[in-house]
């Protein structure tokens, strides 16, 4: 029996941190727009990207994947007034993170996306799927 | 590993999802995970007979936890929770995973690779739901009674219907006098009601319910408690201050009208007027307009100013919005002149007109009755000047092929939109999201039109957004039954997804608090020898902002644990086997 293939075989493997109410409306749509963009691209859903914890991106890039990208909420967020810098400083402290390892802090990558953002995010895939291609 | 019997539920969506991802091949691979007791594929899992399969199936199989694969959580979420209720699961033992918006939908043709990231998905929502626990939702006792904040068209028709309801009311308006903004503008509308008339029925309405309690010239200034048991403090006169219970809040407080710029459109010439400005003229004419000493014949309108505005170097964040009720208000205002001197000639200059709905009449009679209008291009907006003495407005028509024509005016009238009230008081107390333009957000849109992410407290007017009478009362009344429904019933139930500290792990070193942007969720506490933090699951908003700062990775939002996370992450990398 065949085996089925990897998603995505070759392609760089993305984890995407999304969250419930903002980013994720805007990555369904982007399936509901029929808009393409690499199979090898994941998403976990979580409530506010101020709550990512950097030791997830850690794991993420250790476990075997070879970018993550934050989609953070913005000025949209319903919960944190500082969602941004709040997200900014994460993925900061993230890349740090990357750089005591010797790793690229560029596998990880942050920008807001919002619940109708679904070009937005295609294109921040693309880019990052080449981006990770050349790394 | 749990020993956790898990059932996993593959959707076909019809053909929406296995049109383009094996499903037999998911399923196949599901029932492999450690813990999947079962696997199955459903043609519509949402269907009522396909709910009824599964809650057999958890029944027969006697699981513990689910998996659906099916359409965006947006839409089913709930059904399933509800599903996996009465089924007798704990509804929080469930988990939706996206494989039609996020998998089938947007790899259309990569069927194999989709089928690979399905399976991937399938396998995370596996691992998150392995390392789920039962849990309760968090119960809490209401206080039959509301707060309406500003006392407008919208909060006075709120009262009056919470307390037809039944509830104890209570208003408090900043302003000495009630009413909010049109008591000033005369005839409203579509009905052309006065305004003063109509907040004077209100006012008469409310003064006659015992269950109504009024405070004027009064603001909050604090809040505490949640949804279903809030206690707040109220200023009255600038001293006194009067701490209420109360179980639901009703936010009405209203817009300003925008205020233009020196020289914007003219403003600032003699004979530059706001619409509101201009109705307050209109509502005192008798007989005839006059500005000054001098008797109005051409009046000169000039739409959209503050509203859908571009973002320039000068302007970098400007008002994008459509400000709604302006088109209809300008026209309806027209035909107001109309009646007071026939022999005015009115001139509008328009970028869209936007009389929607019934409005379209005021339009179409308008024109009937002599106002001239002409449009003008995004790009081409008119030059409002002041020549020799007296006013000219020079316009490109775009109707006319961008010909420029000159309008002499004894009044232009900027058709102003609506800004947001400056509310930064009351925008900290209760902790209130706003949106890009400032007015108060909603949860959602079309789902959730007047709850706000504070639980509990409502929107309604025009403080959400540029709004008409009719649309501020329809939201007030919305936001009434949301509030009645959560009041009536007497108590709350809070998903319990809140963050929860490692007691054994925590080291007090206060971090969770400071990040933590929500009044008393966290707390210090002792605990034997030891201080703590103590997360308040009815203060918690379930943001996780904690979770990331904690130094020893104390802190854990349920549903969405370190560890679930982490477990997620390694179901979706692992290659298949
Ligand atoms: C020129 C003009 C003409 C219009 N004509 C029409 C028309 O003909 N027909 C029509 O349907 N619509 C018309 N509208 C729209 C209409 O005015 C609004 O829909 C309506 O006023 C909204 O009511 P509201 O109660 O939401 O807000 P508001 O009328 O603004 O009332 C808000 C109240 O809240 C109070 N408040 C604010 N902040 C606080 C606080 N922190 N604490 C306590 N109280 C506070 C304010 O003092 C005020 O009393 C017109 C608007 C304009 C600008
Ligand atoms: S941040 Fe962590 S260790 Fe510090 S007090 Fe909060 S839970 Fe305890
Ligand atoms: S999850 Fe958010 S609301 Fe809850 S305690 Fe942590 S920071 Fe505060």
């Amino acid at each position: 029996m065949a085996t089925v293939a990897p998603s995505g075989e070759g392609r760089p493997k993305i984890l995407v941190f999304s969250t419930n109410n903002i980013s994720d409306p805007g990555i369904d749509l982007a399936g509901s727009q029929h808009m393409n963009y690499s199979s090898s691209v994941k998403v976990i859903s979580i409530p506010c990207s101020g709550g990512i914890n950097p030791n997830w991106v850690l794991h993420a890039l250790e476990a075997g994947f070879d970018g993550v990208f934050i989609a953070a909420d913005g000025g949209d967020c319903a919960y944190l007034p500082d969602c941004t810098t709040r997200t900014a400083r994460i993925a900061e402290r993230a890349q740090g993170m990357l750089k005591e390892r010797g790793k690229d802090p560029r596998r990880v990558k942050m920008a807001a996306i919002c619940s109708v953002c679904s070009e937005p995010f295609v294109s921040h895939m693309r880019q990052f799927t080449e981006a990770l291609s050349k790394l | 590993m749990s020993g956790k019997r898990i059932g996993a539920f593959i959707c076909h969506c019809g053909g929406n999802i296995s049109d383009y991802v094996d499903e037999e091949k998911v399923r196949a691979a599901a029932e492999k995970e450690s813990g999947v007791a079962v696997a199955k594929t459903f043609i519509f899992s949402c269907s009522e007979a396909a709910q009824q399969e599964m809650i057999r199936t958890i029944q027969e199989e006697k699981l513990d936890g689910i998996v659906i694969a099916s359409c965006s959580p947006k839409l089913h979420l709930t059904t399933f929770r509800a599903m996996a209720k009465r089924s007798g699961l704990n509804p929080y033992m469930y988990t939706q995973v996206n494989v039609r918006e996020q998998c089938s939908w947007a790899h259309r043709h990569e069927r194999e690779e989709a089928t690979g990231k399905a399976i991937h998905l399938v396998r995370a929502g596996v691992a998150r739901t392995r390392l789920g626990v039962p849990l309760t939702d968090l119960r809490i006792e209401t206080t039959p009674a509301a707060l309406v904040v500003g006392a407008g068209v919208a909060g006075m028709r709120a009262a009056l219907a919470l307390s037809d309801i039944g509830m104890a009311v209570y208003v408090v308006e900043r302003a000495a006098e009630v009413g909010g903004r049109i008591p000033r503008w005369g005839r409203m509308f579509p009905n052309d009601r006065d305004g003063a008339e109509m907040i004077g029925t209100l006012l008469q309405a409310i003064r006659g319910r015992e269950g109504i309690t009024l405070f004027t010239d009064a603001e909050v200034v604090g809040k505490s408690g949640s949804v279903g048991d809030f206690s707040v403090v109220v200023r009255v006169r600038g001293v006194e201050e009067i701490t209420l219970r109360i179980g639901a809040i009703v936010v009405a407080t209203g817009f300003d009208p925008y205020p233009p710029k020196a020289g914007e459109f003219g403003y600032g010439l003699p004979g530059v007027v706001t619409l509101p400005e201009f109705r307050e003229l209109v509502a005192g004419a008798n007989g005839q307009i006059r500005y000054g000493d001098r008797e109005v014949r051409n009046i000169v309108y000039v739409y959209c100013v503050g509203s859908r505005q571009a973002a320039t170097e000068g302007h970098p964040h400007p008002n994008l919005y459509c400000s709604r009720f302006c088109c209809t208000a300008a026209v309806h205002t027209a035909l107001l002149a109309n009646g007071i001197d026939d022999g005015v000639n009115q001139y509008h200059l328009y970028r869209d007109m936007r009389t929607y709905g019934k409005s379209e009449i005021l339009f179409e009679e308008a024109g009937r009755k002599g106002s001239v209008f002409v449009r003008y291009a995004d790009d081409a907006p008119p030059v409002v000047e002041r020549p020799d003495g007296g006013l000219l407005v020079r316009v490109r028509d775009g109707l006319l092929g961008g010909e420029e024509i000159g309008i002499p005016a004894d009044l232009v009238v900027l058709v102003t939109g609506m800004v947001p009230r400056e509310n930064a008081n009351l925008v900290n107390v209760l902790k209130l999201p706003i949106d890009a333009g400032g007015f108060f957000n909603e949860i959602h849109p079309k789902l959730r039109p007047v709850e706000t992410v504070i639980d509990g407290v409502f929107v309604a007017g025009a403080a959400q957004g540029p709004k008409t009478l009719a649309e501020s009362v329809a939201s007030s009344m919305a936001a009434v039954s949301k509030g009645a429904a959560l009041l009536l019933k007497g108590y709350v139930d809070l998903p319990p997804l809140v963050a929860k500290v490692d007691t054994e792990r925590c080291t007090w070193c206060g971090e969770c608090e400071k990040t933590c942007p929500f009044d008393g969720a966290v707390e210090k506490v002792r605990q034997g020898e030891k201080e703590i933090a103590c997360i308040h699951p009815a203060l918690c908003k379930g943001c996780g902002g904690c979770v990331p700062v904690c130094p020893v990775e104390a802190i854990d939002l349920e549903g969405c644990t370190n560890a679930q996370v982490k477990a997620m992450i390694d179901a979706l990398v692992r290659e298949a086997v």
